[in-house]
């Protein structure tokens, strides 16, 4: 037992960090502290940056342009990203189809797509998601069917993040309507510019685009878009959730969270004192940053299991549990330490135009981020989902 | 002991429930996000016609010239504008407005209430300052004598209804230091008064408020609303009176929110059943049901001590305010969560009703502070 960082991993965090100060833009992270959107160009802008550093894909193997670093290495590399309020690496093309291209893909797709996703030529999205099939994901109902050498897609994707940058989407579908739930499904990469699709927009109850419905309607997807063997879709799309799941914990996030709400606390007078000196306020902040210290630990110690080759088991769905209950108890922090500054909707603050002087720093993205980060207990296999996993593996069963 | 409602105030929520019903398409129009071609930040035709039904006279004893006003009227009332999610802002221009006028006002001032109960004045409280938080003493705005003139200087914080009012009632320091219950005036000042600058913005869970400036706003000294710096008692019945509104409006939307998520659970399938056939979310509809039922009884004790002595009031008020604030939290959370995505999305009337629930809390204090006021006041 050793709880001390290797001298090669200090290093390396050293080298993160000297990076992050020389390299990422003043008001890019400015921006990402006061909870503002950072929009299409932004995150573009960022990868951009990283690219050229060539740290960009973090997870990828280095035969195709990834940095291959293990478990402990991209914790770091997340912790100081955070820490140094960095924008987040958008994960559709570099951390969710990748490996699956990497691992499943043929050569021509590898060639072809990924050099891409390095570049910011395409912008991938996700469409797994259907109104009828959210935690049972496995009933979704979008069909493919083969004609020639095309397949005709018709359907509807929901919660696609992001989509209404995507040039690209990658999707599950089903092309067995009579094989067993998770055995018809396969997985197909379309071009959001084929005619017959539409995407609409869904905006959130913080009143954030961030979010779509994708519809399709008769689109023809050229079979050689077909990743892997038709019908074998359920096991590359498993595949991804099992593998890659990389800071599921978001430990980064509570951390900067908690740091946010410690500055807004100790700026907010509350019965004359500083909120932060409160007994009651500090005891929540107290009880959730013991539960961070833990849960960060308990992080690390998969990571390092991870960094020695062994995949993770139920551990991984215990982190999604506890870190998202983590972050939403810190979001509701920063929501009560605002105060009336809370109720606002200012929502030229959140890209970036709030005049200096309506309450006090962060307050304005408060209670937006509570309410919009209620979706962290829902998305990525709901935190019922999770739970079910865990009682499955240690109770056996029908969970 | 009887806990069913008066045949009067049983009239008035179904009426109200049933006007409420009838013109949900209107209310829900008014409190879509950023709606930016709604600068009042509600629907002046529901308004109108909420005068009309008697529902903000309602809200006012007979003496002040309206038919009812106890704690349970004002419940009844504000239990159905929850369950209904509207955002008209009957806590400000009727509750605290109107009862503040009404409990200070000379003959002059006084027939601003007789116009508030018939749906043709707006008012808003400018109380609430940057650094003030909840407590109800700290003002530093400041009102100084200039021969017969007043001049007021400060700065007003989150003032809801600002916009709409015709009168602002601003609280100003005559004598005292911030933080003294003495020396706190209110002045009736009208919105296009020189020297009052508002700047509007739409508020997170529907309706409008502004920040408030007043550069050395001048007033004739017959603004003032009762005697100088004597007006924190009747600030804080105001204040108990629209806690207790607000725990009742924020029990309403706990009703929808839990009603519109038993529904839920018993259509939406997944895994091939209703999702309500899962024991583990049936366990957790069954407390969101206990917890509702925590919340009502809550706020019957804090309506049935409205009219007490100021420290029962101060304890019950407190109490009440502190559960629905943990109960409410509870059921807005739960409710998206038992939901799922499609209560994320701001066209879903749960959306809405888990921000009127969550937002509640910061208004008059969140749900540490009342905890904090109850153990001062169990102490005392």
């Amino acid at each position: 037992m050793d709880l001390n960082y290797s001298v090669e991993e200090q290093a390396f965090r050293a080298e993160v960090q000297e990076f992050l100060a020389q390299k990422l833009p003043k008001e890019m992270s400015e921006a990402i502290r006061l909870g503002r959107e950072l929009g299409k160009e932004g995150h573009e802008k960022w990868h951009a940056i990283l690219n050229e550093q060539g740290w960009l894909a973090p997870n990828w193997p280095q035969e195709f342009g990834g940095c291959e670093w293990n478990a402990v290495q991209r914790h770091i590399f997340e912790e100081e990203c955070c820490r140094a309020h960095a924008p987040r690496i958008v994960p559709f093309g570099l951390a969710m189809l990748a490996p699956v291209l990497q691992k499943f893909g043929s050569k021509a797709q590898q060639d072809h797509y990924l050099p891409r996703i390095l570049s910011g030529e395409d912008w991938w999205c996700q469409g797994y998601s259907e109104p009828g099939a959210g935690s049972d994901l496995a009933s979704l109902k979008t069909r493919a069917v083969r004609e020639g050498d095309h397949y005709v897609v018709n359907g509807q994707k929901t919660w696609t993040t992001l989509g209404q940058h995507a040039n690209w989407i990658f999707c599950l579908v089903r092309t067995d309507p009579d094989a067993k739930q998770q055995s018809g499904i396969s997985f197909l990469l379309i071009d959001m510019d084929t005619p017959g699709i539409e995407v609409r927009p869904i905006i959130l109850l913080d009143g954030t685009h961030e979010v779509n419905e994708v519809w399709f309607t008769d689109v023809k997807v050229p079979v050689e878009n077909l990743v892997g063997e038709e019908n074998k879709g359920w096991t590359y799309a498993k595949y991804l959730l099992t593998h890659e799941r990389t800071n599921i914990a978001g430990v980064g996030f509570s951390r900067a969270g908690l740091d946010a709400v410690k500055r807004m606390a100790s700026s907010q007078m509350h019965r004359g004192k500083p909120l932060s000196e409160n007994a009651h306020f500090a005891a929540r902040v107290a009880r959730a940053e013991i539960d961070l210290m833990a849960m960060s630990t308990t992080n690390l110690r998969i990571i390092s299991r991870a960094a020695a080759g062994q995949a993770p088991g139920v551990e991984s769905s215990m982190l999604k549990v506890k870190g998202t209950e983590i972050r939403q108890e810190i979001n509701d922090l920063a929501r009560r330490a605002a105060g009336a500054y809370a109720m606002p909707f200012v929502s030229e603050a959140l890209e970036g135009a709030n005049e200096p002087d309506m309450g006090p720093e962060g307050s304005a993205a408060a209670a937006p981020q509570y309410f919009n980060n209620r979706k962290l207990s829902i998305f990525g296999g709901s935190n019922e989902v999770q739970k079910n996993i865990i009682a499955k593996v240690k109770l056996g069963g029908g969970a | 002991m009887n806990f069913d409602l008066t045949e009067e105030r049983q009239m008035l929520q179904d009426s109200l429930r049933r006007f409420l019903r009838d013109n949900q398409e209107a209310l829900r129009a008014s409190t879509r996000l950023g709606n930016a071609e709604n600068s009042l930040g509600f629907d002046a035709g529901i308004w109108t016609k909420l005068a009309e039904l008697g529902v903000i006279g309602a809200l006012f004893s007979e003496e002040e010239g309206g038919f009812a006003g106890a704690g349970f009227d004002l419940t009844t009332v504000f239990e159905e504008l929850g369950r209904a999610g509207a955002v008209e802002p009957l806590l400000d221009t009727a509750i605290l407005g109107g009862g503040l006028i009404a409990a200070l006002g000379n003959d002059a001032q006084k027939e601003l209430v007789e116009q508030v109960i018939g749906g043709e004045v707006h008012l808003a409280l400018a109380h609430g300052e940057p650094n003030s938080r909840y407590d109800l003493a700290q003002v530093e705005t400041t009102a100084k004598a200039e021969g017969d003139d007043i001049i007021l200087t400060g700065r007003k914080a989150v003032v809801i209804n600002a916009e709409a009012a015709d009168y602002l009632i601003v609280s100003a320091r005559e004598s005292g230091a911030t933080g003294d219950e003495e020396g706190i005036s209110l002045f009736l000042v009208p919105r296009d008064s020189a020297g009052l600058t508002l700047r509007g913005y739409a508020l997170l869970a529907g309706g409008r408020a502004a920040e408030v400036d007043l550069d050395g706003l001048r007033l004739s000294a017959n603004a003032r609303l009762g005697t100088s710096g004597a007006a924190y008692a009747a600030l804080k019945r105001a204040s108990n009176r629209a806690e207790v509104a607000l725990a009742a409006e924020t029990l309403g939307a706990m009703e929808a929110a839990t009603e519109m998520t038993r529904e839920y659970l018993l259509t939406r399938q997944q895994f091939g059943r209703p999702i309500g056939s899962f024991q583990a979310l049936q366990h957790r509809m069954a407390t969101l049901l206990i917890e509702l039922e925590q919340a009502r009884s809550a706020v019957i004790n804090a309506a049935g001590h409205l009219e007490t002595s100021a420290e029962e009031q101060a304890l019950q008020i407190s109490a009440a305010r502190n559960l629905v604030g943990r109960a409410g939290r509870l059921v807005a959370e739960e409710s998206i969560q038992l939901h799922g995505g499609i209560a994320m999305t701001e066209e879903y009337e749960l959306a809405h009703i888990a921000k009127r629930i969550v937002m509640a809390d910061h208004r008059f204090g969140d749900t540490d502070t009342q905890l904090e006021r109850f153990i001062d006041q169990s102490a005392a």
